[in-house]
């Protein structure tokens, strides 16, 4: 078999597209939460912009509905001085029967610089990728269950703000972790990143032995999970998983792994708590804790901006 | 017409036969194997000195997308790469627009195949109505008019009792039920549950999905006498029950794919939907099993579970791009690499696209049962002549199907395949032929 390139890195081993983390060099990663680190300062300017992306085009293409991601790529790019252009394509085009790659035809047709794509199967940024035009950076904001990079970066650099070392760190995810693009984004950047202990904490039907194969330690106990961590990234419970074959009822899971006082007090006094947000208080973590003293959440937020302005910047700055 | 083929290396997988020598043809039935009767008069010879003589393969799955998916493949188109692989008699399954489930579609098929003389087709005709798994078809009407046993082709059959009967009814008259193990719930992912579909996010196939099908398709055989033809097996633990299955004396056969037999989840890479499969692709243990049940007889055939796939299919998000490859042209070249990498010698390779999926047909083929797969005098004279030292590389255009996916393209897979079909004849007459090499 020959080895196929890595999509995402041209020919010099630089970032063209961030499609996933999986794969990246620790340099990459780092370099992009150093540039991260640049920008944060400009986001506490009076005048919150740099002309890095000055006369470009951004498109952002959400085949699946995310105010909220857009909205953190949007001002990213408006910060970088780029032109963005929003397609909710979930209620447009697609819906009249236009394929996907006919959808990227017509836009590239427009003399798109940049498109920041969400879809709701896993490798569709990868597709895109392979067939737009030469010059055109993908950014993957979420696909499937496969990837959502730029929340991993995030993380990472949430983490680093409040953590020194990796390689010293134990980190507990909790949750859904099966079905989650932002478990796995960041599995593989806690993994390249050095951490020694990473656990997927969850019922066997969101947390599978099968991820172990990630190089996590699956835990399907929350006590033994968030025993002794230095951080706990809780995800979201998607509202379809709440009732059904996957669990029987929120209520029932939120007493088992749901995120309290009483159970944060297991892990490192110094830990800090971290969600990709929205957040479903109640079901997957206590108020008390969301709002409480070891919650970096909305420092994630504000990190999100100088991530994906770090991203962008990177990728527009490299050819094919 | 008379035909000499001269000097070739003659294989009969079914005898181990393999010597030095030529064949003569008469009437489209082989009249010599070894030497020419001193008064047979050739109107043509073909020299076959350097060249394999084998039986025409014979195929257990190819899908010739007729009728309905003609955008995908047509009987020219498909017929022709069926020759062009040295493939003389395929079986297609009944997934076409309608299914094969009246005795008319099965006519017309077999009608407009035997026009083209390319190849025999030998349909199988759908187990239930319209493959909805609800209600049986008129199997003996069917049969009558060309079926050689009957399937679900990908669809399931949902309601167990159902599945039941059909054995019983398809056993009152001896017919072969040709199933693919794969629960339905259990099989509604994309590719094989393990770490390549947990790191890429697909939606995964356990094992499970097989063995808990053959489970109840053992448990229904014992207890309706049916005999069933297992298509594409998939898992190393799909292997052993198998094994134990044949082992308690049910009737069983089954078969694995050409992909099954030589890829595994990794080649997935970057979601490249040429390899997204039905059976998907698994592990290499699984990989490991099946090649080896393929060579101690567990696993009887090996099939190219050809089907073309339009290019505005593939091109799409792995888990929306329709599953499936093209073969027919593949299927000689990837069993004699498997057959060398095994340590097997040529008949027994070539049993396993010759004389044994012709024995899985049994009498289901009439009178063709005596020699089909086989080289024998008096037999009919399908054959294959083939460059066995000719190593080549695939170049999805130069295909002649219509299906152009392949995940042996040499450019994104590097795969070499050993053995190029020179001629192809079918009843005597040739129906492909690369260059001419009249003598």
């Amino acid at each position: 078999m020959l080895s196929r390139r890595n999509p995402q890195l041209n020919r010099h081993g630089e970032l063209i597209h961030l499609l996933s983390i999986e794969g990246l060099p620790r340099a990459v990663i780092s370099q992009i939460l150093d540039t991260a680190g640049t920008f944060l300062s400009v986001n506490e300017r009076d005048v919150k912009k740099v002309p890095l992306l000055r006369g470009k085009s951004v498109f952002n293409l959400f085949f699946e509905n995310s105010t909220r991601t857009r909205t953190t790529f949007e001002i990213a790019a408006k910060r970088l001085s780029a032109d963005v252009i929003n397609l909710d394509i979930a209620r447009s085009s697609t819906a009249k029967g236009e394929s996907l790659l006919d959808t990227i035809a017509n836009l590239s047709a427009m003399h798109a610089d940049m498109f920041v794509v969400r879809h709701g199967e896993s490798g569709a940024p990868y597709l895109i990728a392979e067939h737009c035009a030469p010059h055109v950076h993908v950014v993957n904001a979420g696909d499937g269950r496969h990837a959502h990079p730029t929340q991993g970066l995030l993380d990472m650099y949430t983490i680093r703000h409040f953590k020194s070392d990796f390689t010293q760190l134990t980190v507990a995810i909790v949750g859904d972790i099966v079905h989650s693009r932002v478990a796995r984004s960041d599995i593989h950047a806690l993994t390249t990143l050095g951490v020694p202990e990473i656990r997927a904490v969850g019922p066997k039907t969101l947390v599978p032995n099968d991820l172990s194969a990630m190089g996590v330690r699956v835990c399907h106990d929350m006590v033994e999970g968030i025993r002794d961590a230095d951080v706990v990234i809780m995800l979201r419970l998607q509202n379809e998983r709440m009732s059904g074959a996957m669990l029987p009822s929120a209520g029932e899971y939120f007493k088992r792994f749901g995120l309290t006082a009483d159970k944060l007090a297991l892990a490192k006094p110094d830990a800090i708590v971290m969600h990709p947000g929205p957040i479903n208080r109640g079901v997957e973590i206590d108020s008390s804790v969301a709002d409480g003293r070891a919650s970096v959440i909305l420092p994630q937020v504000t990190f999100g901006i100088a991530v994906r302005m770090a991203v962008m910047s990177t990728i527009a700055g490299n050819e094919a | 017409m008379k035909l000499l083929i001269r000097s070739g290396r003659l294989v009969d997988p079914a005898s181990g036969l393999e010597r030095v020598g030529d064949l003569a043809i008469a009437g489209g039935r082989i009249v010599a194997v070894g030497t020419a009767p001193s008064e047979f008069e050739a109107e043509r010879t073909i020299d076959a000195s350097g060249l394999v003589v084998v039986p025409g393969l014979v195929d257990l799955a190819a899908r010739l997308r007729e009728p309905g998916h003609e955008h995908e493949g047509m009987l020219e188109s498909e017929l022709a790469a069926a020759a062009a692989g040295g493939v003389t008699s395929l079986v297609c399954p009944p997934d076409t627009d309608p299914p094969l489930d009246e005795p008319g579609l099965v006519e017309m098929l077999k009608f407009r195949a035997r026009k083209l003389s390319r190849c025999r087709v030998f349909p199988l005709g759908a187990l239930t109505r319209g493959l909805a798994g609800e209600s049986l078809t008129e199997m003996a009407e069917l049969t009558e008019s060309g079926c050689v046993g009957f399937s679900q082709a990908d669809a399931p059959v949902r309601n167990t009792q159902t599945l039941m009967r059909a054995l019983q009814y398809a056993a009152t008259f001896g017919y072969t039920v040709w199933l693919r193990p794969q629960d339905p719930w259990l099989g509604s992912g994309v590719a094989a549950s393990g770490a390549v579909a947990t790191r890429l996010g697909l939606s995964g196939v356990p094992a499970a999905a097989e063995t808990v099908a053959l489970f109840t398709i053992f448990e229904l055989m014992r207890s309706t006498g049916a005999r069933v033809h297992l298509e594409r097996m998939s898992s190393a633990a799909g292997v052993e029950l198998l094994r134990r299955a044949k082992g308690e004396g049910l009737p069983v056969t089954a078969d694995v794919s050409i992909n099954s037999l030589h890829l595994t989840d990794v080649d997935i890479g970057y979601f490249d939907s040429t390899f997204r499969l039905s059976p998907p692709l698994r592990q290499q243990r699984d990989r490991d099993a099946l090649r080896q049940a393929l060579a101690d007889g567990t696993i009887d055939a090996l099939v190219s579970d050809h089907t073309p796939v339009a290019a505005d299919e593939k091109t799409l998000p792995f888990a929306e791009a329709t599953p499936g490859a093209t073969g027919l042209e593949l299927l000689l070249g990837l069993a004699l690499v498997w057959g060398e990498a095994q340590g097997l010698g040529l008949p027994a390779t070539l049993a396993r696209i010759t004389s044994e999926p012709a024995r899985v047909l049994g009498s289901a083929i009439g009178t063709l049962a005596a020699s089909a797969g086989r080289l024998v005098e008096g037999g009919v004279a399908d054959l294959c002549l083939f460059d066995p030292a000719a190593r080549w590389q695939v170049t999805p255009d130069a295909l002649a199907s219509q299906g152009k996916h392949t995940p042996f393209g040499f450019a994104s897979s590097g795969f070499e395949l050993v053995g190029r079909v020179r001629t192809t004849l079918v009843a005597g007459l040739v129906a492909f032929e690369r260059g001419r090499i009249d003598a």
